[in-house]
């Protein structure tokens, strides 16, 4: 018998909402976290909005302890002591840190844009940057911690630091299917029994200049500057981009056995894993959507499960052309073209979290399970022939939820499926 | 649940001394240095002028010719990755799906994990762009927005994306299987290496292509690692300047290259008489909750991860014949670096044979774990131990046996450690193979 992996704890800061149960309520209600971009003067981008984490600070003695905290550490750190807390592991004597691992797929922290950028100017001479100039202004105006808190790994500094974690620590930088990643090979760590506990998820922003620059000119962003609310629009016919987002969400996973004997609260069970790679090109998804069913298909296998055990499907879903039509076929692909099962993107109203994406989605599929409701695809108002599947367009549906499928796809061919189940004894 | 057991069958390193194992292990017997004046960019605004940098190197070199354009989207560190994992790929005697010849795996069954660091966009290009867009000497947001930013290529964020190494491998080779990237630090490629054999262990594939690869050959690198405080400063005597656990460590360098190495399920590698260069018998992970507390460096996960690796090797530290740790030059990281080891391995630690081999290439930072594996498995076939470089004279408060003679002796088991910056550790244990 193989060991099983349970959720005891999750934790949220999105766009609509510093913790999980605003965030669920804002997606029933079919809200937009989405508005006009505020964190940098984005007007004359070709995007001039995101789904921003508004109004957000640290609790006070998280901040104490992790003043150089970057944007998405901090978010991090919010939604990990939650999960933390749901989890009642720090009053636990079963608290072991040697036995407890963590992984992430958190992203890069954020640029000392201000600085990195004015040096590029001031050392450019003569139609060239002179780059004996570029040193010596670096060390004058750059600064250790806002150079260190951007290195990949430090989001898992943070979180071991925090709750003294010793055991395994990984972070998986997949683009936007890293945290769908790390919540499986984190599933794989307990199953073989390397820890007892991982803290798992992912954190992410990359609303700054040269994010938006970088997806801008890849022409992934939608740009329905006329009709913020209604620019993420997952399956629609005159979907045109998706909505970049940041934020956090970490759960704590916990071997089955040890979950139960010292009585935590158990909220779902993770069955299945699959990772795969399209293999195909840099830019483009394998158009037809191989990739995407062979995560969905490994998936089912290492579940044990068939396609018509799963009850809703939390699509990847960002709004881009090609990705809901390659995610459809995909589907249809797996669970054959007269599927009836409920899908919807949350990056409909959440925005597309990046590297955070797949943890948060995968939150909401632990509480349909819990609500037995589905949160709907807003803004899917005109069916699109190429997506011809239910995907619970604008309102919330009750419905039986006891198995969940979580897709997650990301730029460079990497296609991540998770399957959560209702506990069973 | 039983565990399938996993072999090494190829070896690919691009690292300064050697493209392709054999080159880059002759090099570390012939005792070469290969730190140098960087030529690579202008670094005299800089207080560090040296590094471990590949010359003349280029991607284009190890593509199939249909893939050549691509190179052009490739930062230095994807350059290295293909190049590496061409290498490995050889080596192993598999055709991939992406070479030409009759394939001899099938895409599903073949997976992809790569170390990677934080690639830094190229400033040369990046300036270009941005100075398109000032207004009286200042950078100016709304111009970039409107028209500024049209000045970089349409894929300018892939070129620099940390999954986009394995990306462009898994193209190349059509491997089509389970894929990761890990962003440890100094410890990715170990990392990347032990996650890839736990997936060919329990079925998911029988065969990845996995290790790591970073350049840091860059002003940003240069900058980063001088914030940290932990580069050389000298730079008359390149070649000796970078001395992992020597009385006279005075620093780090950086360096670039990377490894990768096919690992394979050892039943499939034997029946297709494979080449096999070592079997993967431990693999452990481990973290220091002090990681937060840079400069200061933080390898007490070490600990962790090397009595992990043992404990799943089954392995008592008198059995271990060869260490190679990460040894990064900087005297307060070596020093803790050593009592680490010396900790994890009890008696065995100040006895275990030690070779340290930044002392030739300089810091590979996420490709150094991978090439260390490489060098391990090597030591393990050829059956020597090779001298190590710029360590004649091992610091007192590090206390370890780093012979600075070549020793050609019977060696079973090697052990291979990194931590990075920030706190993770991993280590893995190298079996040597016996039909």
């Amino acid at each position: 018998m193989r060991r099983r992996v349970v959720i005891t704890g999750m934790g949220c800061v999105t766009p609509l909402g510093h913790d999980v149960e605003t965030l669920w309520q804002a997606l029933l209600q079919g809200k937009s976290g989405i508005s006009k971009t505020e964190i940098f003067d984005a007007s004359t981008f070709p995007s001039t909005f995101s789904a921003q984490v508004k109004n957000y600070r640290m609790p006070e003695h998280l901040a104490k302890r992790h003043e150089h905290a970057g944007r998405h550490t901090s978010f991090a750190l919010g939604a990990a002591e939650q999960a933390w807390k749901q989890s009642g592991l720090g009053e636990s004597k079963a608290y072991n840190p040697d036995r407890t691992g963590i992984y992430m797929g958190s992203g890069e922290g954020n640029l000392d844009f201000d600085n990195f950028t004015s040096m590029l100017i001031d050392a450019w001479k003569d139609g060239k940057l002179d780059t004996a100039q570029w040193g010596k202004l670096a060390f004058e105006r750059l600064s250790l911690h806002r150079e260190q808190e951007q290195e990949a790994n430090m989001v898992v500094a943070h979180l071991a630091a925090e709750f003294g974690i010793r055991g395994p620590a990984f972070n998986v930088l997949t683009a936007c299917a890293a945290s769908t990643q790390a919540i499986g090979e984190a599933t794989m760590i307990l199953r073989r029994g390397d820890a007892d506990v991982v803290m798992a998820g992912g954190a992410h922003s990359m609303i700054h200049p040269y994010g938006v620059t970088g997806f801008s000119r890849l022409t992934a962003l939608s740009r329905n500057n006329d009709d913020i609310p209604g620019a993420s629009r997952p399956f629609d016919l005159t979907r045109d981009g998706f909505v970049l987002g940041e934020g956090s969400s970490v759960l704590i996973l916990e071997e089955f056995e040890s979950a139960k004997k010292r009585g935590a609260k158990m909220l779902a069970e993770i069955v299945g894993y699959g990772s795969s790679a399209d293999a195909f090109r840099i830019t483009d998804q394998d158009p037809d959507g191989a990739g995407a069913a062979s995560g969905m298909n490994a998936a089912l296998a290492d579940a044990g499960i068939g396609p018509g055990e799963v009850d809703y499907i939390s699509a990847h879903g960002t709004g881009t052309k090609q990705n809901d039509q390659v995610e459809t076929r995909g589907m249809i692909a797996v669970f054959g073209p007269e599927m009836k099962i409920p899908i919807s993107s949350i990056k409909s109203m959440v925005g597309h979290l990046i590297a955070a994406a797949g943890a948060t989605e995968l939150v909401s599929c632990v509480l349909a399970i819990r609500d037995q409701i589905v949160p709907p695809t807003a803004n899917r108002n005109t069916p699109d022939p190429e997506c011809p599947l239910d995907y619970v367009p604008l309102v919330a549906r009750k419905a039986k939820v006891e198995t969940c499928m979580k897709n997650s796809f990301g730029f460079g061919g990497q296609n991540d499926s998770l399957i959560v189940r209702r506990v069973r004894e | 649940m039983t565990e399938r057991r996993v072999v090494i069958t190829g070896l690919g390193v691009v690292a300064p001394g050697g493209r392709g194992i054999g080159e880059l292990f002759d090099a570390l017997l012939a005792g070469q240095k290969h730190v140098k004046p960087i030529s690579l960019f202008d670094a005299s605004g800089f207080a560090t002028r040296i590094g471990g940098q590949l010359d003349d190197f280029s991607a284009r070199d190890y593509v199939p010719k249909s893939y050549r354009k691509a190179v052009k989207v490739m930062a230095r560190d994807i350059e290295i990755a293909v190049a590496a994992a061409d290498l490995a790929v050889r080596d192993s005697g598999i055709i991939t799906p992406g070479l030409e010849g009759t394939p001899t795996i099938e895409p599903a069954q073949l997976g992809c994990n790569i170390g990677a660091g934080l690639i830094c966009a190229d400033l040369d290009e990046l300036a270009a762009a941005v100075n398109t867009s000032t207004t009286d000497g200042k950078f100016d947001i709304r111009a970039w927005g409107n028209a500024g930013m049209q000045n970089l290529t349409p894929l300018w964020l892939l070129k620099y994306l940390p999954n986009m190494l394995a990306c462009h491998v898994t193209i190349i080779h059509l491997a089509k299987g389970p894929s990761n990237t890990i962003t440890c630090g100094e410890c990715s490629g170990i990392l990347a290496v032990g996650e890839a054999v736990r997936a060919v262990a329990r079925g998911a594939c029988d065969a990845e292509i996995a290790g790591g690869a970073e350049s840091k050959l860059n002003p940003m690198g240069l900058l980063r690692q001088g914030l940290l405080n932990r580069l050389v400063t000298n730079n008359d005597a390149a070649g000796e300047a970078m001395r992992p656990f020597d009385r006279g460590h005075c620093g780090t360098v950086i360096g670039e290259g990377g490894g990768l190495l096919v690992v394979e399920d050892r039943d499939r590698a034997m029946g297709r008489n494979a080449r096999i260069y070592a079997e993967v018998v431990g693999f452990g992970a481990g973290c220091d909750p002090d990681g937060i507390k840079y400069p200061m460096a933080t390898p007490r996960g070490l600990i962790n991860a090397i009595g992990a690796a043992l404990a799943d090797a089954k392995l008592r530290p008198d059995e271990i014949d060869l260490l190679i740790p990460q040894g990064t030059g900087v005297p307060a990281e070596d020093q803790a670096e050593a009592q680490c080891l010396k900790q994890a391995l009890g008696e065995r630690g100040t006895k275990v044979p030690v070779l340290p081999s930044a002392g030739m290439t300089g810091n590979l930072f996420a490709g150094a774990g991978a090439v260390n594996l490489a060098v391990g498995a090597m030591a393990l076939q050829r059956q020597v131990i090779p001298a190590a470089i710029n360590c004649s004279d091992v610091d007192p408060a590090c206390g370890l046996n780093v012979p600075n003679q070549t020793t050609q002796t019977p060696l079973r088991n090697v052990l291979i450690a990194g931590y990075a910056v920030g706190g993770q550790a991993a280590a893995m244990i190298l079996r040597r193979h016996q039909a």
